[in-house]
């Protein structure tokens, strides 16, 4: 089981002045895991999250995404993620192709892999009439499937996933969690953020945080056990409603 | 006017947070007169003054006197005829050389009227048109003490008539404060109004704004107010630097200068008003109002003269607000004339922010 | 009963080559919350924007309290509070000031409706001299609420006031807009993509690709919801879906949380279900007869109409 662990935090901690936006927080993430990141508006869900990715330096505490360290790796852990948010997905002025062929190129695929797996990609989503249309052109709905496709496009060891599901219609929502299920049955490790509460039940594991802690971690069924509630919904209001901070 | 007030007093809240927009505002100006204040600064002093004085009469002794006792003038010598002058001024013995003509006091008499000829070296440029002013303002002041002593009226007036030698156009770096004045005031006013009107497009509150009953003409007057403010305050900014710290003459009249300035203020907002009805983002704003800044640098007579453009670029010139602006600034502060004869300046800059305020009024949309 | 307080009749709106309003009609009454519930691009905002007066229609008619959108555009915009989607305050001014700019605006001050905003200003006036950017997006959305009421208006158009919000605030927003209606009677036009909420209005219209599928009350819709639904669960929750998929009697699956809601076609039932997926070696099997939620039923209204179903 430890030599599954994909990402590890141990203590990390980001402070910003006199505020800690993320306070010692712990964890493992096993490999192939679908891995919940919940949290109230500014319990330091996306300031984690940055960390986790090599964006953010941590004030103290350290973690290993992939193997690597985030602090002192950054680069190597980056080559090994991938990373999809609602707001920055795509490029909307290039095509569907163009953009896959960007992605690819960024992460230093070979041409010959970007071409078959555009291929591959483009039957899957059933896009190969659309493969030469502007982004922009597509429902959100195709949008959002293409942006996750990119996202574990290079076959990264961890995909990061910022409410990649808000404002989809419900049955591309479902259609998406499918992908998702898909990629974790490849062995890609899925760490996402929602708000919608049916999703954490998704999860693996869902973690809860609430003014820079993790005050609750585990799967959804022992959750709900250890919080006496019935849906996920309701854990989460139990949990966030000890929040302080606005 | 409640709704205006507390509308003016949000831009203003707006405009202190934001320390570049600060900056912008207060700073950019002062560092650009300072800037070319220092390339201009001329060293007026010790002006070796020759004059060829081909009508000796009373009366252009009395001038020659006035500028022998000027502390900025001193007279080198004299020369019996212009060529003289000018081999005076090739040799570097004078930096100015002053030609009466024949019957000068006759002329001045009779029509209230007689010119002189001023040669300069022309080859620093910067100099020689500040030793022009002061000469001209020399003049002026000479003209009118005459007529007070003897008690004519209406006024003599003497007209100098400037030769630049070596380089026959002068580029009067005069024209660098007026320019100035007519860019910064464009950039300001254009760029910081359009910017802020379509900062409230792309941060989603004009949609809150325009749901609201408050009518556009409030929304466009209080964009407006603040900006006026600031560029008036930096008007005036400008004008004590060049007063005390460049020591840049002022010739004619304030009233006149301010008035002006004024309208092309309204010019310059307006023009800022109209661009933010054309586009949707803060970047594009600032492109539009930076491309407004081109034809004022080339075309405003700042950079290049006017008088020696070909004649279609004269045309495309007068459109350019700055160009009639500056014009008007030049004659004002540095030649001193009456407000009449900046009557055609003050017209066309009128019509043009008639015409451009009612079609930035037009075009500004009452819904998204 | 009063005459309705918005009237939207067959409007339309396309821009360029997008229809974002196919002819939609429908009434909100007197006090009451209406939903327009969908996912983006829907056609929400443009319909609000409409009853706004911010954007004119191509086709149809709309009033908002017996005024024209077209022609009374200007009183239209003393009688309605309304809310963007995109967080539309002043960040770089303080809660404060937000508020009095806002209360000004409408040619009032804020104490002359303080009654109205009490309850919701309570949560923010701790902060009040924090600059609105500083504030997290429930404050935010509270602070909104606030300025789109100073005014007292007669109905609120809040579009998508949740979204991107977490559970908590909404559950908090919610509460606020009850008041709203059972204390002042503000009518209120909310649109959502959040199915969830869908319940918390009095009625709704669920709204996909331009169009309003259907308009009832929540629970008449999901009480017509004709087929026969079921939640299943198994200890192997992956392989599940596609075994369910494939067993020939399932007309559709989808994921709902913990569990899996099936509709069976006629001619099969669930003991065939039960036994269809304990053959494909599943234990720990649950599988039964559950009431539609909204999500199904919208699920089932928009089958027919989105075609770009790709499994």
């Amino acid at each position: 089981m430890n030599d599954n662990i994909v990402i590890r935090v141990e203590g990390l901690t980001k402070q910003f002045g006199n505020f800690v936006a993320v306070n010692h927080i712990s964890f493992d993430v096993s490999q192939g895991e679908i891995f919940g990141f919940l949290g109230a508006n500014g319990a330091g869900k996306t300031t984690a999250m940055r960390m986790l990715c090599g964006l953010s330096v941590p004030t103290s505490g350290h973690a290993t995404v992939a193997g690597y360290d985030v602090e002192r790796q950054p680069e190597l852990v980056k080559r090994n993620i991938g990373y999809m948010s609602q707001k920055f997905a795509l490029y909307d002025d290039l095509t569907v192709t163009e953009n896959l062929r960007l992605f690819g190129g960024i992460y230093r695929m070979s041409r010959r892999d970007i071409k078959l797996k555009t291929r591959q990609l483009l039957t899957e989503l059933n896009l190969t009439n659309e493969r030469n249309a502007m982004v922009r052109s597509l429902p959100l709905g195709w949008k959002q499937k293409l942006a996750f496709s990119l996202a574990i496009f290079h076959e990264p060891k961890i995909v990061f996933l910022d409410e990649p599901t808000g404002g989809v219609d419900p049955i591309t929502r479902r259609q998406f969690w499918e992908m998702i299920y898909r990629a974790a049955d490849r062995g890609i490790t899925v760490f996402v953020t929602t708000h919608y509460m049916d999703e954490a039940e998704y999860c693996d594991r869902v973690s809860i945080m609430v003014d820079g802690h993790i005050k609750a971690l585990d799967t959804p069924a022992m959750l709900k056990q250890m919080f006496n509630a019935p849906t996920m919904y309701d854990v989460f209001l139990a949990l966030a409603r000890q929040a302080t901070r606005g | 006017m409640n709704q205006l007030h507390s509308f003016v007093v949000k831009e203003f809240r707006h405009i202190f947070r934001d320390v570049r927009t600060m900056m912008i505002l207060l700073v950019l100006p002062v560092v650009m007169v300072l800037l070319f204040g220092y390339v201009i600064t001329p060293e007026v002093k010790d002006i070796r003054l020759a004059v060829v004085d081909l009508s000796r009469d009373d009366l252009t002794q009395q001038v020659v006197d006035r500028f022998a006792q000027n502390r900025y003038f001193h007279l080198t010598g004299t020369a019996g005829n212009p060529t003289q002058g000018r081999a005076m001024l090739e040799n570097g013995q004078a930096d100015m050389v002053l030609v009466f003509g024949e019957h000068f006091a006759e002329q001045l008499v009779h029509s209230r009227e007689a010119s002189v000829q001023l040669l300069l070296d022309g080859s620093e440029p910067n100099q020689a048109a500040a030793r022009a002013a002061y000469a001209q303002q020399l003049l002026l002041a000479v003209a009118q003490e005459l007529s007070a002593t003897m008690g004519v009226e209406p006024r003599f007036q003497i007209q100098p008539v400037t030769h630049a030698l070596f380089n026959p156009h002068l580029r009067s770096e005069f024209n660098f404060v007026p320019g100035n004045m007519g860019m910064i005031l464009m950039l300001i006013c254009a760029m910081m109004t359009s910017v802020s009107i379509v900062r409230e497009k792309e941060m989603g509150t004009m949609e809150v704004l325009l749901a609201s009953p408050l009518p556009p003409l409030v929304i466009i007057i209080a964009k407006l107010v603040p900006y006026f403010v600031i560029s008036f305050i930096n008007l005036v900014t400008i004008l004590v630097l060049c007063k005390y710290l460049l020591a840049l003459p002022f010739a004619g009249s304030l009233w006149a200068f301010m008035g002006i300035s004024v309208i092309y203020l309204v010019v310059s907002l307006a023009l800022g008003l109209l661009i933010s009805t054309l586009v949707r983002t803060q970047l594009a704003a600032m492109i539009l109002s930076l491309l407004l800044i081109i034809p004022t640098i080339y075309f405003s007579g700042m950079t290049f003269p006017i008088e020696s453009m070909p004649v279609m670029y004269q045309h495309v010139a007068s459109f350019i607000p700055a160009r009639w602006y500056v014009a008007a600034v030049r004659k004002l502060m540095i030649q001193g004339v009456e407000v009449q004869h900046v009557a055609r300046e003050t017209l066309v800059l009128a019509t043009m922010a008639l015409v451009l305020v009612s079609l930035s009024l037009a075009t500004f949309k009452k819904r998204l | 009963m009063d005459q309705p307080i918005v009237i939207v009749n067959d409007v339309r709106k396309r821009y360029r080559r997008v229809e974002a309003l196919r002819g939609v009609s429908m009434q909100v009454d007197e006090g009451e919350i209406f939903g327009l519930i969908g996912p983006d691009g829907a056609g929400k905002t443009s319909l609000l924007r409409i009853l706004a007066t911010l954007l004119l229609a191509d086709g149809g008619t709309a009033t908002v309290d017996g005024l024209d959108v077209r022609r009374d555009y200007r009183r239209i915009r003393q009688r309605i509070g309304y809310m963007p989607g995109r967080f539309s305050l002043y960040q770089d001014l303080t809660v404060q000031e937000n508020l009095e700019f806002f209360a000004t605006t409408f040619n009032t001050t804020i104490e002359h409706n303080r009654h109205l905003i009490d309850d919701i200003y309570q949560h923010i006036e701790r902060f009040k001299r924090r600059r609105a950017g500083k504030l997290s997006g429930g404050m935010k959305q509270k602070l909104a609420l606030c300025c789109a009421l100073i005014h007292a208006p007669r109905v609120l158009l809040l579009d998508e006031p949740t979204t991107g919000v977490d559970p908590v605030s909404r559950k908090e927003f919610w509460e606020m807009l009850f008041k709203l209606r059972d204390r002042h009677g503000i009518s209120i036009l909310v649109s959502t993509p959040y199915m969830d909420e869908a319940m918390k209005c009095d009625r709704i219209a669920l709204t996909q690709d331009g169009r309003f599928l259907t308009i009832n009350t929540p629970q008449a819709i999901t009480s017509s919801y004709a087929k026969s639904l079921w939640s299943v669960r198994s200890d192997r929750m992956h392989a599940l879906l596609d075994d369910l998929r494939q067993w020939p009697g399932a007309d559709t699956v989808f994921s709902f949380g913990e569990t899996y809601h099936v509709t069976i076609k006629n001619g099969h039932d669930s003991e065939q279900l039960r036994s269809h997926i304990a053959h494909r070696g599943h234990n720990d099997i649950h599988i039964e007869r559950i009431d539609a939620s909204i999500e199904d039923a919208f699920m089932a209204l928009g089958d027919n109409n989105t075609a770009n179903v790709t499994l």
